[in-house]
C-alpha cells in the first residue's frame, strides 16, 4: 500500500474513534460523577450516610473495574441490544465503552472528592447550607481540578478501549491498526495509526491539563 | 444569650467510649466575649461544635437567644445556623472562590438576591478591611487576611452570636493580636456575643470578659476573668501570671497576692512594711491589663512563720487583695539526718549554703528553684529583723525547738 492509499483510510477511522470516545465520555462524565459522589456521601460519617448502599456500590464498582474490557463487551451484548437496538457497529461499541469507563471514572471522582478539605465542608454545614448545596457548591466545585484531571485520564483510557471496538464490528483507529497494520502486515498503516493515536492522546492530555490548571487557584 | 446545660457528648467506636464533653454548664451573657481555655483534647472543640449542632450532643440543652436548638431539625436547624456565625482555625475558605465569592456564599445559602448580595459583600469586606482584596483567591492572601475573610463570611447573616474555633491558633503573634482586636471591635460595635475556644492564655487575657477552664471534658472554673484571676488557686491566674516556683524558707511566710483594678492604686506593699515595720521581699510578680483592668499577682515573703503573720495577712485581705498563704508540700520530707553541731543552729547563718542555691529547702509545688536563688538575701538596705535561718530542714527543727 502506498501512502496515497493509506490516507483515505485514516480519516473515517479517526472520526469513528472520536465519535465513540466522545459519546462514551459524555455519558461516563455524568454517570461516573454521580456514582463517585454517591460513593463519597453514602459512606459512614458522610453527608448522607448509608453504609449498606455504600458497600453495594463499592462492590459493583470493583466488579466493573476487574472485568477485562473485551470480556465485558461480549458479556453485555444483550444489554447493548436493548439500549441501542443493535449489537454491531460503533453505536454498539459505545455502550460497553461507557459501562466500562463509569466505574473507572467513579473511583477517580471519589479520590478527587476526598481531597476536599473537611474543614470547608464543616464550614458549609455551619452556615446552614443544604446537603445539595454542600455537594454542588463545596464538594464538586472545590474538586473541579481533580475531576477534570480524572476525566482526562478516563478519556485516554477510552481511546485505548476503542481499539477493541472492532470485535463488535465497530471502526476506529485501533481497528484500522489491527485489521490493516497487524493482520495484513501493512506497516505504513500501523505507523500512521499509532502516530495519530499518540497525537490524539497528547492533545487531550494537554487540553485536560490546561483546563485543570485554569480551575486551580493557587 | 447562649445557655448550655448539662451537655454531654460521647464518642463510641469499636467497644471504646470517649466522653469528650462531660456535663458542661455554661452561660454566655449577651454582648459578652466568653473564652473556653483548655489544652488540646480537653473537649473544647467538641463543646463548641455542639453549640451549633455540628455535633449532636447525647444529653443536655443548648439554648441560643431563647431557642432550644436541639428541638430543631432539617430546615429549621439550618435557618438557626444561618444566624450563628462561626470562624475556624484553618479558615475553611473555598479555594475555588474569590474573597468576595467566599463572603457571598452564606448569602447564596440564605437566598439573598444577587444585587443585594453584592452590596452586602462590599459592606462586609469593608468592615474587615479587605475591600481591595475582593477579587483575590484565598491562596494568594495571608493567614490573617484569610481569617478576616472568615470573619466577614461569618457575619454575613447578621448573627447575634459568633463561635470561634481556635481562630487565631494558626496565626503568628502580631496577626493574632490584630484579629483579636477586630473581634473585640466587632463585639463592641455590633453587640456581637462571642463564644471562643482557645489554648492560648493571651486570647483570654486580651479579649475575654468571662472565661472557663476546660479539662477532661469538664469546666473546672468559670466566671468573669477578673474574678477568676483573683480567686486563690485559680488555674487561669496561674497560667496568666506564672510565678517562679516558690521555695518556702523556714521562718518566713510566703504569700501570693492577686489584685484587680483599684487595689493597684494603693501602695499596699510599702503600707504593709511601714505599718508592721516589716521587710517585705518581693520574689516575683506580674502586672497586666486584663479586660481593661489592671490585674497583678505578687509573690511576697514576710519574715516570721505564718502563725506570726496573721495580722499582716488580714491587713492585705482588708486592702481588697486575694491572698494565698503557700504551705510546704508535704511529700518532700527532709532527707538529711540532723548534722553534727546543729545544736548551735539558732545563731545567725549557722550553715550558709555551700553554693548560691539553697541546699534542701522545702519547695511549694514544683521542685525547681529557678528565680528564687537570690531570695535568701534579706531586703537590701535594712538589716533583717530575723536572721536568715539555715535552710536545712534539720536545722529548722532545732530552730523551732529553740522558740
Amino acid at each position: 500500500m502506498s501512502w496515497d492509499e493509506v490516507t483515505p483510510l485514516l480519516w473515517p477511522a479517526t472520526v469513528d474513534t472520536l465519535y465513540m470516545t466522545g459519546v462514551a465520555t459524555l455519558f461516563t462524565a455524568v454517570l461516573g460523577l454521580l456514582l463517585g459522589v454517591l460513593l463519597v456521601v453514602t459512606e459512614r460519617g458522610g453527608l448522607l450516610p448509608a453504609p449498606p448502599v455504600n458497600k453495594v456500590l463499592g462492590v459493583a464498582v470493583n466488579i466493573g473495574r476487574s472485568l477485562p474490557f473485551l470480556i465485558l463487551m461480549v458479556a453485555i451484548i444483550p444489554f447493548t441490544r436493548t439500549v441501542v437496538g443493535t449489537s454491531i457497529g460503533n453505536a454498539a461499541a459505545i455502550v460497553p465503552l461507557t459501562v466500562g469507563a463509569i466505574p473507572f471514572y467513579a473511583r477517580l471522582v471519589e479520590i478527587a472528592l476526598r481531597e476536599v478539605d473537611p474543614g470547608v465542608i464543616a464550614a458549609g454545614d455551619a452556615m446552614g447550607a443544604t446537603r445539595r448545596e454542600i455537594v454542588g457548591k463545596v464538594l464538586l466545585r472545590e474538586a473541579r481540578p481533580g475531576l477534570v484531571s480524572g476525566l482526562t485520564v478516563t478519556v485516554i483510557a477510552l481511546i485505548g478501549y476503542t481499539a477493541m471496538a472492532g470485535t463488535v464490528g465497530g471502526g476506529g483507529l485501533g481497528n484500522l491498526a489491527v485489521v490493516y497494520g497487524y493482520e495484513r502486515f501493512e506497516t505504513k498503516v500501523m505507523v500512521a495509526t499509532v502516530a495519530l493515536l499518540i497525537v490524539l492522546v497528547l492533545i487531550i492530555q494537554a487540553a485536560g491539563d490546561l483546563v485543570s490548571r485554569r480551575l486551580t487557584h493557587r | 444569650m447562649i445557655q448550655i446545660e448539662k451537655l454531654r457528648k460521647v464518642y463510641r467506636g469499636r467497644g471504646r467510649e470517649v466522653t469528650a464533653v462531660d456535663g458542661v454548664d455554661l452561660t454566655v451573657a449577651e454582648g459578652e466575649v466568653f473564652g473556653v481555655l483548655g489544652r488540646s483534647g480537653a473537649g473544647k472543640s467538641t463543646l463548641l461544635r455542639c453549640v451549633n449542632l455540628l455535633e449532636r450532643p447525647d444529653e443536655g440543652r443548648v439554648v441560643i437567644d431563647g431557642r432550644d436548638l436541639l428541638a430543631l431539625r432539617g430546615g429549621a436547624l439550618r435557618r438557626a445556623r444561618q444566624g450563628i456565625g462561626m470562624i475556624h482555625q484553618h479558615f475553611g475558605l473555598l479555594g475555588s472562590r474569590t474573597v468576595a465569592g467566599n463572603v457571598a456564599f452564606p448569602l447564596e445559602v440564605m437566598g439573598v438576591p444577587r444585587a443585594e448580595r453584592a452590596r452586602r459583600v462590599a459592606e462586609l469586606l469593608d468592615l474587615v478591611g479587605l475591600a481591595e482584596h475582593a477579587k483575590a483567591y484565598p491562596a494568594r492572601i495571608s493567614g490573617g487576611q484569610k481569617q478576616r475573610v472568615g470573619i466577614a463570611r461569618a457575619l454575613a447573616g447578621r448573627p447575634k452570636v459568633l463561635l470561634s474555633d481556635e481562630a487565631t491558633s494558626a496565626l503568628d503573634p502580631e496577626t493574632t493580636a490584630s484579629i483579636l482586636e477586630l473581634l473585640r471591635d466587632l463585639n463592641r460595635r455590633l453587640g456581637l456575643t462571642i463564644l471562643l475556644i482557645t489554648h492560648e492564655m493571651d486570647v483570654v487575657k486580651s479579649i475575654c470578659d468571662s472565661a472557663a477552664v476546660m479539662r477532661d471534658g469538664r469546666l473546672t472554673e468559670q466566671g468573669p476573668v477578673t474574678g477568676l484571676l483573683a480567686r486563690p488557686g485559680s488555674e487561669l491566674a496561674g497560667g496568666l501570671f506564672p510565678l517562679p516556683p516558690a521555695e518556702i524558707r523556714d521562718g518566713y511566710t510566703l504569700v501570693e497576692v492577686t489584685f484587680v483594678g483599684g487595689a493597684t492604686d494603693e501602695p499596699f506593699v510599702s503600707a504593709l512594711a511601714r505599718k508592721y515595720s516589716l521587710d517585705v521581699n518581693i520574689l516575683g510578680g506580674a502586672v497586666e491589663t486584663v479586660g481593661g483592668e489592671r490585674v497583678g499577682r505578687l509573690q511576697l515573703e514576710l519574715p516570721g512563720d505564718p502563725s506570726l503573720n496573721a495580722a499582716q495577712i488580714a491587713f492585705l485581705r482588708e486592702a481588697g487583695l486575694a491572698v494565698t498563704v503557700k504551705t510546704p508540700t508535704p511529700e518532700t520530707p527532709d532527707p538529711g539526718v540532723r548534722p553534727a553541731g546543729t545544736s548551735a543552729a539558732g545563731t545567725p547563718a549557722a550553715e550558709p549554703p555551700a553554693s548560691g542555691m539553697p541546699s534542701a529547702g522545702r519547695h511549694a509545688g514544683e521542685t525547681s528553684a529557678v528565680g528564687t536563688s537570690s531570695a535568701g538575701t534579706p531586703t537590701a538596705g535594712t538589716p533583717a529583723p530575723e536572721t536568715p535561718a539555715s535552710r536545712t530542714g534539720a536545722v529548722h527543727d532545732v530552730q523551732e525547738d529553740a522558740r
